[in-house]
């Protein structure tokens, strides 16, 4: 009988776990995560949670006795503190050691931080609950960074009626992810909900709380003791495999293409193909990325990968806030960013992934 | 009966129905989503990837037609996620995240797909 250990229990190492049992896998499966929950979604920490919308219990993917059910150890508080890959082994802080046969990497990410005593940072549930309670006690916000998790956080903070500043050292609003068109969008679309937007800056404003989001460095640590190939991120191959055939690299630790992506469609669709390919063998990963975020009542839709280098053409209209942008690669379709046009960002995936499978 | 103090929950009972018939009756707390009433009974046939973000189309439900005209009605993020379910999708197909359980919703009976993905 084979065993699969999985290093990480957000929503890669769930996904993982969860997949091998519907796939029939009937090896041992063992979840090991740092946090002491169940493993939970992430989204709703920057979103509903946040604004005190949806409560704790509606985080969890499964309840506890989906482990059971399905015999998936689950082992919550611990943490893996070296990789013995001759011996294909794990160690735990708790000194426990686990055998495996397949190993599985989905260690995840934390927050990049500044070099500034008493900021907030959002990554993990107590982190959000913590914010949140700072955030009713208090009257002014300033947030650093006008990225995704910023721009929400900003637009849950201003929900609540405080004074919110955004400050981005960029020119523009999430520029690593979408084109300047979307950016300007969410500027004006901010600055008419009374939020204070400073571009190309850094200087933090005086407030009662600030909240930096200002991106993640991918855990490679483990990795990169146990010798295996890493940069930003743990590199990993067409099959997901990192430089030992036996450890795979999922979810935001790892980097695919020069590509490393912190979403959930990333994580669930990579936990998915791994297990799979630990059933069936080696397979291409092959999945079209797509992404989301919700800043007021302004939902943004993304479809494959962005570039700045792409020719861009809009449909809709802007002023009614309802309008997609379509990225093209020569005559290729790259990307579609979809404000408010959920029907455009669906067929979007779909014109994407026909574009990706091998014809004839 | 008190002033203050905490009402039970209401509660509305569902089925669900799976590809192969099986039957599955709980009660879901008002407020949960059809979705969830099945994830946290451990009902298989449902599996939320996006957790209720109306991102994906993995939670589709063939909704009993009695019930149809009861359901909270679609919007359009839903009917276009619906373009993508791994099952046809049909006249009564609904997205279970986006099923808001009311007292009005008790004995709802959905049927769950052959396959979400």
């Amino acid at each position: 009988m084979s065993s699969v250990v999985i290093v990480g229990a957000g929503q890669a190492g769930f996904q993982t776990a969860a997949s091998l049992r519907m796939e029939k896998f009937d090896g041992s499966i063992t979840l090991i995560g740092e946090e002491q929950h169940l493993p939970y979604q992430r989204p709703p920490l920057s979103k509903a949670l946040l604004a005190g919308k949806q409560d704790v219990d509606h985080l969890p993917f499964r309840p506890q006795q989906f482990y059971v059910d399905h015999s998936i150890e689950l082992m919550l508080a611990q943490r893996a503190v070296s990789i013995d890959r001759a011996n294909r082994r794990v160690l735990l802080a708790s000194r426990t050691s686990l055998d495996y046969d397949f190993l599985v990497l989905a260690t995840g990410a934390r927050v990049r931080q500044l070099p500034a005593p008493g900021v907030l940072y959002l990554r993990d549930i107590d982190d959000s609950l913590a914010i949140r309670s700072r955030l009713e006690q208090a009257s002014s916000v300033a947030i650093v960074g006008g990225g995704f998790i910023g721009l929400e956080v900003a637009a849950v903070a201003r929900r609540m009626n405080k004074n919110v500043a955004v400050v981005e050292a960029q020119q523009r609003l999430m520029s690593r992810s979408v084109a300047p068109v979307v950016s300007e969008f969410f500027l004006r679309l901010h600055e008419s909900e009374g939020v204070k937007i400073v571009l190309n800056s850094t200087a933090i404003p005086p407030a009662d709380v600030t909240i930096a989001g200002i991106g993640v460095l991918p855990n490679v640590e483990l990795a990169q003791a146990a010798g295996l190939d890493v940069r930003a991120a743990i590199l990993v191959d067409q099959c997901l495999r990192t430089s030992d055939p036996n450890i795979f690299a999922i979810g935001d630790c790892a980097e695919r293409n020069g590509v490393h992506l912190e979403s959930v469609q990333n994580a669930a669709d990579q936990g998915k193909h791994v297990a799979a390919e630990i059933v069936r063998g080696p397979a291409k990963y092959d999945a079209v990325p797509w992404f989301w975020t919700d800043q007021f009542d302004v939902k943004l839709q993304m479809a494959g990968i962005s570039s700045p280098r792409h020719r861009t053409e809009i449909q809709g209209s802007v002023e009614e806030r309802k309008f997609s942008v379509y990225y093209f690669e020569g005559e290729r379709l790259a990307a579609v960013d979809s404000i408010n046009s959920p029907a455009d960002h669906v067929k979007a995936r779909k014109t994407l992934q026909l574009s990706r499978e091998p014809t004839g | 009966m008190p002033l203050f103090g905490s009402k039970p929950k209401e509660t509305a009972s569902i089925t669900y129905i799976s590809d192969s018939g099986a039957e599955s009756r709980v009660d879901v707390p008002a407020g949960d989503s059809v979705m969830e009433g099945a994830i946290k009974n451990g009902i298989d046939g449902i599996v939320a990837e996006c957790g209720g973000a109306c991102m994906c189309a993995t939670c589709h439900v063939y909704v009993d037609p009695a019930w149809l005209e009861k359901l909270p009605p679609m919007q359009e993020d839903e009917n276009a996620m619906l373009e993508s379910t791994a099952s046809p999708r049909k006249p009564n197909s609904r997205l279970s995240c986006q099923l808001r359980v009311s007292k009005e919703l008790d004995g709802l009976v959905v049927k769950t797909p052959p396959t979400q993905q």
